[in-house]
C-alpha cells in the first residue's frame, strides 16, 4: 500500500486530464464553483449559528433571531465561573492526553513487531488486531463493567485510562500501515551496524516514522476528547469524574436553559480540535488516507 | 532451540507483551464472559445463575428489540449509502474545482472534527421547531419545515442530516481514491469520445470500488454501534430533565424513532440491570459485526497480511 499524502493547505488539485477541459465552458466553470460555495455556506452555518447563539442574553437565545442584539463575550467567563466546566475540561484533557502517550508507547513496538519482524503466527495477530478494531465497544461492555466494578475503580477516569498501557488496536494498525513504507533497508544497516532491535526501532524507526506517530496521536486524542460512550459508562455515577461531553450532554438540564451558556461550553468543547487540525492538517489528511486505501 | 533464537523470541515478545496482554484483557476475556454471560441470568447484586438459551429465545418476543433492531437497520440502509454517495460527490466536485480546491477541502473536512456530542446539540438547536433558524429560512420561502428531530418520521432522517455534515473523513478517502486512478486511463477514454459523465461511470466509479468496499464495511459497523448522536438527540430534543446515565429515560424520543440497537443494549444492561440478556444482545452484535468484517478481510487488500512492500 502507498500512502497517498494529500497537502490540504498546498494549490489547488491539478486533476488528470485538465488539460483536456480548459476550453470547459465557462457556465460549467460557474455552476460548479456556486455549488461549492453553496455547500460552504452549508458547512459553515452550524457552527457560526452556535458561536452567535453564544454571544447572546439569555433571552435573546431563546427567540428565533440569528443577529445578537448586543454582544455578550462574557458568557464565556460566566460558563466557567458559574458551572463544573473548569472540571469537565480538566478531566478531558487529563483523559485525552495521557490516554494518548500511553497509547502511542504500548502500540508503536506491537507495530513495529507486527509490521518489520517475523515471527511465527505474525498473521494470525494481525488479524485478531483488526477484529478487536472492528469489534463493537457494546459488545464487551457489560463484561468489563463488571470488570471495573470488583476493582471498585467505576466513577473514576481510570477505565478509560488504565486500557491505554497495553495497546490500542486502531493506532497499532494505523502505525503498522505506515510502518511498512519504510524500506527494511534501513532496518538491515542498522541491524548490520549492531544495532539489537530495539535500539532499531528507538534510533532509526522512530525518528523516520514521526508523520505516523504523530497521525496516530492525534486520532487518539480526538477519539478520548470525542468519547461519549466511554464516559458515560464509567464515569456517570460521580459527576467529578464527567467528562466535556457527558456534561454537555446534561448541561442543559443541571443549568436550566441558558442556552447562551449551553452554547458557549459547545464552542469551547470544538474549538481546541480545530484548532489542533489547522497547526497538523498535514499529519491528521495523511492518517486518514492511512486507513483508507488506494485502489 | 538455541539460544539465538530463543533470545529473538523474547525480544520479540518484549515488543508485543503489552498489546497481547490488552487483547486479553480487554478483548478475549470480555468476549468469552460474554458469551457465558449470556447463558445466564443476573444482575449487579446476585451472581450468576445458568438458564440455558432462555436469552436467545427471550429475543424472538422483545418488542423493543424489533422495534432497535428496524431503527438500525433503516440506518444501515439509508444512512451508510447516502454517506458514501455524499463523499464521492464532494470528492468530484474537488476534482474539478481549480480555484481555492485548498479552501473548500479544509471546509468541508472541518465538521468531522467537531465532537458527535456539539455537534449534535448544534443540529437540534439548528432544526428546533419553531426557533430554529432553518425552518425560519424554509417557511421565508414558503416551505412549512417538519418538526425534524420532534417528529417520529424526520428524526431519523434529521441523524442523516447530522451525518452527512460531519462526511469529512469519508470524502478525504474518497478523494485519495480519486486522484489515485491513472491519468492513462482517461486519455484513452477521450480519445474514445466519452463525456465527463461517460469517464466517471466507466473509469472512476470502477476504479475506485476496493474503496467504496471499505467505506461500506466500516460504514455499516460505525452504523452497528451508533450510539452517541441518537442518546443526545434523543435527550435534548425531548426537553426531559435527564443527566448523566439517566439519559437513558429519553432514549428513543420521539416514540421510538431513535431507538437503535446499541441504546437498546445499553437500557438493558445498565437501567434494568438484565445483565444476562443483555450479554445474549451484545453476542447477536458481535455475530453481525463478524460477518461484515469477515467480507473486508476477504475482499480488501489494505487488510492483507501477507502484504509486501
Amino acid at each position: 500500500m502507498t500512502a497517498a499524502v494529500l497537502d490540504v493547505s498546498a494549490e489547488p488539485i491539478i486533476h488528470p486530464g485538465s488539460i483536456r477541459r480548459k476550453r470547459q465552458n465557462r457556465l460549467a466553470w460557474i455552476a460548479r464553483h456556486s455549488i461549492a460555495i453553496v455547500l460552504v455556506i452549508m458547512f459553515l452555518t452550524p457552527v457560526i449559528y452556535l458561536v452567535l447563539l453564544s454571544l447572546m442574553t439569555s433571552n435573546q437565545a431563546l427567540t428565533s433571531d440569528y443577529w445578537p442584539n448586543t454582544w455578550h463575550p462574557e458568557n464565556y467567563v460566566k460558563v466557567f465561573q458559574n458551572t463544573p466546566l473548569p472540571r469537565y475540561l480538566l478531566n478531558t484533557v487529563i483523559y485525552a492526553v495521557t490516554s494518548t502517550v500511553l497509547t502511542l508507547a504500548s502500540s508503536v513496538p506491537a507495530a513495529y513487531a507486527l509490521a518489520k519482524l517475523k515471527f511465527r503466527g505474525r498473521n494470525v495477530l494481525f488479524l485478531v488486531v483488526i477484529c478487536v478494531m472492528m469489534l463493537p465497544p457494546q459488545v464487551v461492555t457489560v463484561p468489563l463493567y463488571l470488570m471495573w466494578a470488583r476493582y471498585h475503580l467505576t466513577g473514576s477516569l481510570a477505565p478509560l485510562i488504565i486500557p491505554a498501557l497495553f495497546g490500542d488496536a486502531f493506532c497499532i494498525f494505523l502505525l503498522r500501515q505506515f510502518l511498512l513504507t519504510i524500506p527494511s533497508e534501513y532496518l538491515d544497516a542498522a541491524r548490520v551496524d549492531g544495532c539489537g532491535e530495539w535500539r532499531t526501532l528507538l534510533r532509526v524507526v522512530l525518528p523516520m516514522a514521526k508523520p505516523g506517530i504523530a497521525a496516530a496521536g492525534l486520532f487518539q486524542f480526538f477519539y478520548c476528547w470525542n468519547d461519549y460512550y466511554g464516559p458515560l459508562l464509567y464515569t456517570s455515577e460521580n459527576e467529578k469524574a464527567w467528562t466535556l461531553t457527558l456534561g454537555l450532554a446534561s448541561f442543559r438540564t443541571v443549568h436550566h436553559v441558558d442556552w447562551n451558556l449551553v452554547t458557549a461550553a459547545t464552542v469551547l468543547a470544538m474549538a481546541p480540535l480545530i484548532i489542533i487540525f489547522f497547526f497538523a492538517q498535514r499529519a491528521f489528511v495523511q492518517g486518514i488516507t492511512l486507513t483508507g486505501f488506494k485502489g | 532451540m538455541t539460544a539465538v533464537r530463543l533470545r529473538k523470541n523474547l525480544t520479540t515478545l518484549s515488543f508485543l507483551a503489552p498489546a497481547l496482554i490488552g487483547i486479553a484483557v480487554f478483548f478475549l476475556y470480555p468476549l468469552i464472559s460474554a458469551v457465558y454471560f449470556s447463558f445466564t441470568k443476573f444482575d449487579l447484586l446476585s451472581v450468576p445463575e445458568w438458564v440455558g438459551l432462555d436469552n436467545y429465545r427471550k429475543m424472538a418476543d422483545d418488542p423493543f428489540l424489533l422495534q432497535s433492531i428496524r431503527n438500525t437497520l433503516w440506518m444501515v440502509v439509508v444512512f451508510v449509502p447516502v454517506r458514501i454517495i455524499g463523499a464521492i460527490g464532494l470528492a468530484m466536485l474537488l476534482t474539478t474545482l481549480r480555484r481555492g480546491a485548498g479552501f473548500f477541502r479544509t471546509v468541508f473536512y472541518l465538521p468531522a472534527l467537531v465532537p458527535p456530542v456539539a455537534a449534535t446539540i448544534a443540529f437540534v438547536y439548528l432544526l428546533k421547531p419553531g426557533i430554529g433558524p432553518v425552518n425560519h429560512f424554509l417557511s421565508k420561502i414558503g416551505i412549512d419545515g417538519p418538526l425534524w428531530f420532534n417528529s417520529p418520521a424526520w428524526a431519523k432522517p434529521s441523524l442523516v442530516l447530522l451525518g452527512l455534515w460531519a462526511i469529512g473523513d469519508l470524502m478525504v478517502i474518497f478523494l485519495a481514491g480519486v486522484l489515485g486512478v491513472p491519468e492513462s486511463l482517461y486519455e484513452a477514454a477521450s480519445l474514445d469520445g466519452a463525456n465527463a459523465w461517460h469517464r466517471f461511470w466507466s473509469i472512476t466509479l470502477p476504479s475506485i470500488r476496493p474503496v467504496i468496499l471499505f467505506a461500506a464495511v466500516t460504514g455499516v459497523i460505525y452504523t452497528l454501534q451508533y450510539f452517541d448522536q441518537a442518546a443526545v438527540a434523543g435527550s435534548i430534543a425531548s426537553g426531559q430533565a435527564t443527566t448523566g446515565a439517566g439519559i437513558s429515560q429519553s432514549f428513543g424520543y420521539p416514540e421510538g424513532s431513535t431507538f437503535t440497537y446499541p441504546l437498546w443494549l445499553y437500557t438493558v444492561g445498565f437501567r434494568y440491570n438484565a445483565l444476562g440478556y443483555a450479554n445474549a444482545l451484545a453476542i447477536a452484535l458481535f455475530l453481525a459485526a463478524f460477518l461484515v468484517t469477515l467480507i473486508l478481510m476477504r475482499r480488501a487488500k489494505a487488510f492483507n497480511a501477507e502484504e509486501e512492500l
